[in-house]
C-alpha cells in the first residue's frame, strides 16, 4: 500500500491535497501526519536529486571505507558523531562486513578529498586504516536511473 | 487486378476500425500528450527479462510442445490455485499468442455459421470480428453507467435465444473499468446453469482490481465446466511486447483450441515462454507494486475529472476511466478530434468500443503522474472555456 512517506519519497513536489486524493483520504488528515513526521525528524528534510554529471559545479564523490577501534560504552557512535559535523561528509553509515564505517565525502576535486582522508580521518585515535573509493560515474541516484529515456516508446493509441 | 474483388467476403465484412478519421489524425500529431494506450507503462521487472536473456544464451530457440512448455503450464496450474483459488491441470492449458490468440482459439472452436454470440458492449474491439470470421453473430448487450456497465441477469436473460452459443464475459473490462463481484456473478450463473451456453471470460486484467480482489465466473457453483477463461501476461507482469496469454477449461474444449493453434501458430514464442515461467514463480510482488501505482493514479484521475465536471464512474479495474463527455454537446469523436486540435490530447472515442461508447471517452491511467496532472489541465482548460467552440 502507498503511504504519505512513500510517495513523499518518491516526489516532495506532491501537494497535501494531491496526496490525499491519491489516498482516498482528506487533506487535513495528510497535513497533520506530515507534521508529525517533521516533528520527529522521520520527514528530515526535502532535496532535489541533482545529475550533476557535465554541469558546471560538478563534485567530486568518493566511498570512504574505515576501520575502526571501538570506545568502550560507545561503540562506533562517538567516532561516528565526529566525523559526521565536517561540511564535506554527506552521509555516515555504521556497516557490517569488512569494515566499519562508510563515509560519502563531497569535495571539488580529487586532492581536495584525497587531503581531507589525509588530514581529517586517518589522523583519528580509533581509525585504524582508511580506503578511498572515488565514484566515477553514477549509474542510478537514489533509485532513478540517471540515463533512462525519454520518449514513450509506446503508441500513441492503443486499444 | 481487382483484389477488393477477390478478397473473402468475410473480411470485407469486418471494419478495420470503427474510428479511422481520428486515428489517422492522432498517427499525425506526435508532440500530443496521450492517454490513449491500452498497455502499461512499466518496462518488464528485470527478473523476467533476464530469464527471457538467459534462455537465449542457454540456446533454447526451437519450438515447445504445441500447447506450451509443461514447466510453464505447471506453473499457470499453481498461479490460479494461489490467485483465484482455481484447480486445473497442465492439460487444461494452452499457452498462447497473447490474450488475443485465446479468444480467437476460443470462439472459433465453439462457434458455427448462425451461432449467436453475447456481447457486453462496450468492450474491447476484437470480439465481434473474431466472431464474424468464425461465421457467428455477434449481439451486442449494451451496459450502461447507471449500473456501473455491468452485464445484468435480466439483460443477458433478454438476448438469450435458441441459437446463443456463447456469452462473452470481459471483467475487469476494457475500456470502462467496470467489474463484476461475486453477486453478480452468481445472478449470471443462476441465468446459465441448465443451458448449453458457454462463457469465454476474459480475465486479462484480473490482477488490476482495486478494493477487492477478482472472482472469476469459473469460482461460482456450475460453471467451471462451460467456462473458457482467457488470461495473459500483458497486463499483470507489463509483458504486452512478449506477446504471450493462455487459456484454460475444460480438456474437451482446450482439445479443439490446440487443433486451431498447432495449425496457425505451431508454438508460442519460445523466449516468452521461459520468461512467463519466471514472471509467475517471483512475479507476486511486482503485481502488488504496479497496481498500487495505479490505485493512486486512478483516484487521481477519477478526482480530476468528476472535480472539471466530465462524471465519471469509480472504475475498480483495469487502468481505464470512463468519463461521460455528454454535458459538452459534442459526440465522442468530435470531442477528442476537437481535443486533439486544441490541447494536443490523445483520449479515444468510446465509440471505438461499440455504438453504446457514444457520449464516453477512454482514458487509460497507465502513464506517469506528471503526465495525467498535465493532460487534466489541459482537458480542463478545453472544458471550461470551450474550446471547441472557438474558431477552426
Amino acid at each position: 500500500m502507498s503511504t504519505v512517506l512513500s510517495l513523499l519519497e518518491k516526489d516532495a513536489t506532491l501537494s497535501a491535497k494531491q496526496i490525499a486524493v491519491m489516498l482516498g483520504t482528506n487533506e487535513e488528515d495528510v497535513k497533520n501526519q506530515i507534521k508529525k513526521y517533521e516533528e520527529e525528524k522521520v520527514i528530515l528534510g526535502y532535496r532535489t536529486i541533482v545529475n550533476w554529471e557535465g554541469e558546471e559545479d560538478e563534485p567530486v564523490t568518493a566511498m570512504i571505507e574505515l576501520k575502526v577501534t571501538p570506545q568502550l560504552g560507545a561503540g562506533f557512535d562517538k567516532v561516528a558523531q565526529e566525523i559526521q559535523q565536517y561540511e564535506a561528509v554527506s552521509s555516515v553509515y555504521l556497516m557490517s562486513g569488512g569494515f566499519d564505517i562508510c563515509v560519502i565525502l563531497e569535495g571539488k576535486t580529487m586532492k581536495e578529498v584525497a587531503l581531507f582522508v589525509a588530514e581529517k580521518l586517518a589522523p583519528m585515535e580509533e581509525v585504524l586504516s582508511t580506503a578511498t573509493h572515488f565514484i566515477l560515474k553514477k549509474y542510478k541516484i537514489d533509485g532513478i536511473i540517471t540515463d533512462n529515456q525519454k520518449e514513450d516508446p509506446r503508441e500513441v493509441i492503443t486499444l | 487486378m481487382n483484389y477488393e474483388k477477390l478478397l473473402s467476403d468475410k473480411v470485407k465484412s469486418i471494419e478495420p476500425s470503427g474510428i479511422r478519421k481520428f486515428f489517422d489524425i492522432v498517427a499525425e500529431m506526435s508532440d500530443a500528450i496521450s492517454l490513449g494506450v491500452g498497455e502499461p507503462d512499466f518496462v518488464t521487472p528485470w527478473h523476467i527479462r533476464n530469464r527471457g536473456i538467459q534462455s537465449l544464451e542457454h540456446g533454447h530457440t526451437h519450438y515447445t510442445s504445441n500447447a506450451g512448455l509443461l514447466e510453464l503450464r505447471k506453473e499457470v496450474v499453481k498461479y490460479l490455485e494461489r490467485r483465484v483459488n482455481l484447480s486445473y491441470t497442465p492439460e487444461n492449458v494452452i499457452i498462447t499468442v497473447g490474450g488475443s490468440e485465446a479468444i480467437d482459439l476460443c470462439i472459433r472452436s465453439l462457434v458455427d455459421p448462425g451461432d449467436e454470440v453475447l456481447i457486453p458492449d462496450p468492450s474491447f474491439v476484437c470480439y465481434k470480428p473474431c466472431t464474424v470470421l468464425a461465421g457467428g453473430v455477434p449481439v451486442p448487450i449494451v451496459t450502461k453507467a447507471e449500473n456501473r456497465f455491468k452485464l445484468t441477469a435480466e439483460q443477458l436473460k433478454a438476448a438469450i435465444t435458441p441459437k446463443t452459443k456463447l456469452l462473452i464475459l470481459p471483467y475487469p473490462n476494457n475500456p470502462t473499468g467496470a467489474i463484476m463481484t461475486e453477486e453478480d456473478l452468481e445472478e449470471i450463473a443462476e441465468v446459465l446453469r441448465g443451458t448449453d451456453i458457454l462463457v469465454l471470460s476474459d480475465e486479462i486484467y484480473l490482477e488490476l482490481t482495486y478494493g477487492r480482489k477478482h472472482v472469476s465466473i469459473a469460482n461460482i457453483s456450475g460453471m467451471k465446466e462451460r467456462t473458457v477463461i482467457v488470461n495473459g501476461f500483458s497486463k499483470s507482469y507489463a509483458m504486452t511486447g512478449w506477446r504471450l496469454g493462455f487459456a484454460v477449461g475444460p480438456a474437451e474444449i482446450m482439445s479443439a483450441m490446440l487443433k486451431i493453434h498447432q495449425y496457425a501458430i505451431m508454438s508460442s514464442p519460445t523466449t516468452s515462454q521461459y520468461a512467463a515461467v519466471d514472471a509467475l514463480r517471483n512475479g507476486d510482488d511486482d503485481i502488488e507494486r504496479m497496481r498500487n501505482e495505479y490505485d493512486c493514479r486512478r483516484r487521481i484521475i477519477v478526482d480530476g475529472f468528476n472535480s472539471m465536471g466530465l462524471s465519471c464512474f469509480e472504475p475498480e479495474g483495469a487502468f481505464y476511466v470512463f468519463p461521460s463527455i455528454q454535458s459538452t454537446g459534442l459526440t465522442s469523436e468530435e470531442f477528442c478530434v476537437k481535443l486533439l486540435e486544441k490541447e494536443k490530447v490523445a483520449v479515444v472515442p468510446g465509440t471505438a468500443f461499440g455504438t453504446s461508447g457514444e457520449g464516453f471517452v477512454r482514458c487509460s491511467y497507465a502513464y506517469s503522474i506528471k503526465n495525467i496532472y498535465k493532460a487534466l489541465e489541459r482537458i480542463k482548460h478545453f472544458v471550461e472555456t470551450r474550446g471547441w467552440e472557438a474558431g477552426e
